[in-house]
């Protein structure tokens, strides 16, 4: 059945990360139509209603357009899917750094560390 | 709209409902949570109209409950109540001349979903299979509220995912309203938006579920564990 979920973190949250992952990694694409939002809740084994909120919250980040009569589709405005990628590799990077710092490594330690390891 | 205002319930001197009153909107999927004994089963059967309450009030979309209620709210009860010896189809039969609102073609399509044979007997089916037939029987209703008590409770994993998916494949939200009630939250935390959690027969909490992890940061059980503990949820 359906999608594993973090039992503490909000369901439409986690449903909204997994489809903005979606569309940053190009498995949605610009144009592409959601499933409609019954066919999402039986594909990931969750109610409607918490799905009709991922999309109204989706829309409102401007992440899909919703088209009347036939659902939501994801934005074709590249400026805002820039955005969305850069602030993911922002937040992917942010808590990279908070991780190796509560371990105590120094600033200095963790750039000469990436700048070795991604050669 | 279901109104419950100072439900009070007891069975001799047992107190099975103390004081309860709830407001239950439509087009949600509500869980009724809470230890045993603190008053699931007598809450859904209270609903249901199949048992009657001793003072305070139950009003379904501003009608008051009562008996005859059970025509036009699919209450799925913990126990077996069918015929053992009545097959799937006679059972589907019993229930097309029970309820107006049963729709048989529905109820076939729901069994075959959950791949049940119609012509097997009741009482050779396994207690998951039984699950499943039970299931089907009540979502062939077309009813504006499903009550279920303990839908899930002694079934293995792979029956209650296939039972999930049954139930938000053959329900609308749009018109319908889903209860049920659990002690297992985990089997459904997924599914519901609210969670009405009970104890000693009074209401603890009424929460919407991602408000719930939202703002505590914690999952529902543990969030519920000490809800409980402490008397009260906040």
């Amino acid at each position: 059945m359906g999608l594993e979920f973090d039992k503490d973190k909000p369901i439409y949250q986690q449903l909204i990360e997994r489809l903005s992952g979606d569309i940053i990694r190009g498995v949605r694409k610009p144009g592409d139509k959601l499933p409609s939002v019954r066919e999402y809740a039986i594909e990931v084994g969750v109610n409607a209603n918490t799905v009709q909120r991922v999309y109204r919250e989706m829309e409102a980040m401007e992440l899909t357009e919703t088209r009347r009569g036939q659902g939501s589709f994801i934005t074709e405005n590249e400026a805002r899917l820039d955005k969305l990628r850069a602030s993911k590799k922002t937040d992917l990077v942010k808590s990279f750094i908070a991780n190796v710092e509560a371990y105590g490594f120094s600033k200095a330690e963790i750039v000469e560390l990436v700048r070795r390891e991604i050669q | 709209m279901i109104e419950l205002n100072n439900v009070k319930k007891s069975y001799g001197s047992t107190k099975a409902l103390q004081c309860v009153s709830l407001t239950l909107e439509t087009g949600k999927i509500i869980g009724i949570a809470g230890e045993n004994g603190s008053g699931k089963s007598t809450l859904l059967k209270s609903l249901a109209g199949v048992s009657p309450i001793d003072s305070g009030s139950i009003l379904i979309d501003g009608k008051p409950v009562s008996r005859k209620d059970a025509e036009r709210i699919a209450y799925l009860p913990d126990a077996d109540m069918f015929y053992p010896y009545f097959t799937v189809g006679q059972m589907f039969a019993y229930y097309r001349s029970q309820f107006a609102d049963f729709n048989e073609v529905k109820a076939k399509e729901v069994l075959d979903f959950l791949e049940v044979p119609l012509s097997s007997k009741m009482k050779t089916l396994s207690k998951g299979m039984r699950g499943r037939a039970k299931m089907a029987a009540t979502l062939g209703r077309e009813s504006r509220y499903y009550l279920m008590d303990e839908p899930f409770s002694g079934l293995d994993p792979m029956v209650r995912g296939d039972l999930v998916k049954g139930l938000l494949r053959f329900t609308d939200l749009e018109r319908q309203t889903l209860i049920l009630s659990t002690h297992e939250i985990r089997e459904v935390e997924t599914l519901l938006d609210e969670l009405v959690l009970l104890k000693g027969g009074n209401v603890l909490a009424h929460r919407q579920l991602d408000d719930i992890r939202d703002e505590t940061g914690q999952d529902t059980v543990e969030w519920m564990t000490k809800g409980t503990k402490a008397g009260a949820a906040g």
